[in-house]
């Protein structure tokens, strides 16, 4: 049995990638163009877009983007503490937009309590 | 502070791939691994190198390898140079051959290489003698030979009194990747070194001491840009230590010597030439450093460059030897190519000065 009937995720499935245009070519070549577009320096350096995409990827939690900006993140001169504090970066808004909804728990429990 | 080595060399643990025979066997896939990768000659064929032959254009750098003998021992040494590496030093006699090749033909820069090649006992004369002859002199330094003995000490001084151009390699401007390649110490004391040169005047802008610093990957990945890599290193160091340096050169591993062991120990090989490959960058073979570089060997064979000589790649001439050296045939000589010239021609190419295009 192939391996990507056993798992959902497959690293080698990553390479695929570019073979979503086999079924719908227009919007995957504007989505590729897009996306290469979005990845070069502007505004931003490569390096603080590896960064910010490695933390979206933890968000996301998805392994074919951690793997993929784990490597792009070295490449531009990334080290493991600056890799280390996107992801915390990433960790803490998901863990702080929680957090701030204890403000709504506080209100509704403060209407219903005496 | 001392280093301490993140491994041995190949020739010490009597690896087989202290052998370059059998180097060549994995990169063409006949040991080892039986992944193919297509011929680099064909490859540039089709690139549009007639019959895949590449020449050079001009002997501009003579390269001298002056040996294999090095105070450190990093994890990616295409030379497999280390402390035990006694036997292999350029003599008096082949730098004087060298020597009499550089008075009689025109060629402006010499590069020296090594191992650490201030180690060689005839490095500081060789130098004044290149100056004498009006060269210009690169030396490519691993900056922690200057803190590692008392008699080192003074090369940032040697170097200015000379105007020496100091290349020295700092793969990352943190001393965990740094130290993760080149051994637990090696950053602390680059970082020593770097301040000595500064101190003496090499890398301030107005300055005409030049010190530029090699980047080169932590791992089976391809560096990144090398003027956003610069705009970093340059920020970073002189932010945290008040660090300048003139110019960043990003330059590729090749899977020869010990990372061609680490890879294969990784089993990273297939997919790290995959890369390669995949970067193939056509535009990238007409600035390869083979085309206007000779490289030396510490006894006196003559290669296209460093990495053909540690394969023992010799060039394809008349003339092997600094002895019988003759200019007009060496130019007109086809470059010995294999697997591992993919490593300079992947994305915006690799050289000793950095990317190519």
């Amino acid at each position: 049995m192939a391996m990507a009937e056993k798992h959902y995720f497959d690293p080698e499935d990553l390479k695929k990638f570019g073979q979503i245009g086999e079924w719908q070519k227009p919007m995957a070549d504007k989505f590729f163009a897009w996306y290469g577009e979005v990845f070069k320096e502007g505004a931003l350096t490569e390096r603080e877009k590896a960064l910010i995409a490695l933390a979206v990827a933890h968000t996301v939690q998805c392994p074919y983007c951690i793997d993929a900006y784990t490597t792009t993140c070295l490449e531009k001169g990334a080290d493991e503490e600056q890799m280390m504090e996107a992801v915390h970066v990433a960790a803490a808004i998901r863990a702080g937009s929680s957090l701030v909804f204890a403000t709504q728990m506080m209100n509704h429990a403060k209407r219903i309590t005496m | 502070m001392s280093i301490h080595p993140r491994t041995q060399t190949l020739a010490r643990r009597q690896s087989p791939l202290s052998d370059t025979f059998y180097q060549l066997k994995v990169l063409n896939g006949y040991a080892v691994t039986d992944a193919k990768v297509p011929p680099f000659s064909e490859t540039i064929r089709r690139a549009g190198y007639v019959d895949g032959i590449l020449r050079p254009t001009r002997i501009e750098i003579f390269q001298v390898n002056v040996g294999k003998l090095c105070n450190q021992t990093c994890a990616h040494c295409h030379v497999d140079a280390g402390p035990d590496r006694k036997q292999e030093n350029m003599t008096k006699e082949t730098f004087d051959l060298c020597l009499a090749v550089l008075q009689r033909y025109d060629i402006p820069t010499v590069d020296i290489t090594g191992g650490a090649p201030e180690m060689n006992p005839h490095f500081r004369w060789f130098v004044e003698q290149c100056r004498a002859l009006g060269k210009h002199v690169m030396d490519r330094c691993n900056l922690t030979i200057i803190t590692s003995h008392e008699r080192y000490r003074d090369l940032p001084q040697f170097f200015a009194k000379h105007h020496v151009e100091v290349i020295s390699s700092l793969p990352h401007y943190s001393a965990r990747r740094t130290d993760g390649q080149r051994g637990e110490g090696v950053f602390e004391a680059s970082i020593e070194a770097l301040r000595m040169l500064n101190d003496v005047g090499y890398g301030h802008p107005d300055s005409q001491l030049k010190i530029n610093l090699v980047y080169n990957p932590t791992g089976a990945f391809l560096p990144g840009n090398q003027e956003a890599l610069e705009r970093e290193f340059k920020t970073q160091l002189q932010r945290k230590y008040g660090i300048v340096f003139n110019r960043l050169y990003a330059i590729t591993n090749m899977p020869i010597s010990r990372f061609l062991e680490y890879l294969l120990e990784s089993n990273q090989y297939e997919s790290y030439m995959q890369t390669l490959l995949n970067a193939f960058n056509p535009a990238a073979v007409a600035g390869v450093m083979c085309r206007n570089t000779l490289s030396v060997s510490w006894d006196g064979y003559l290669y296209d460059c460093d990495f053909n000589q540690m394969l023992d790649l010799k060039v394809n001439a008349s003339c092997v030897h600094i002895r019988d050296f003759d200019l007009s045939a060496l130019e007109q000589r086809a470059i010995v190519l294999n697997q591992h010239c993919y490593g300079c021609t992947a994305g915006a190419g690799s050289s000793c000065g950095g990317q190519v295009v």
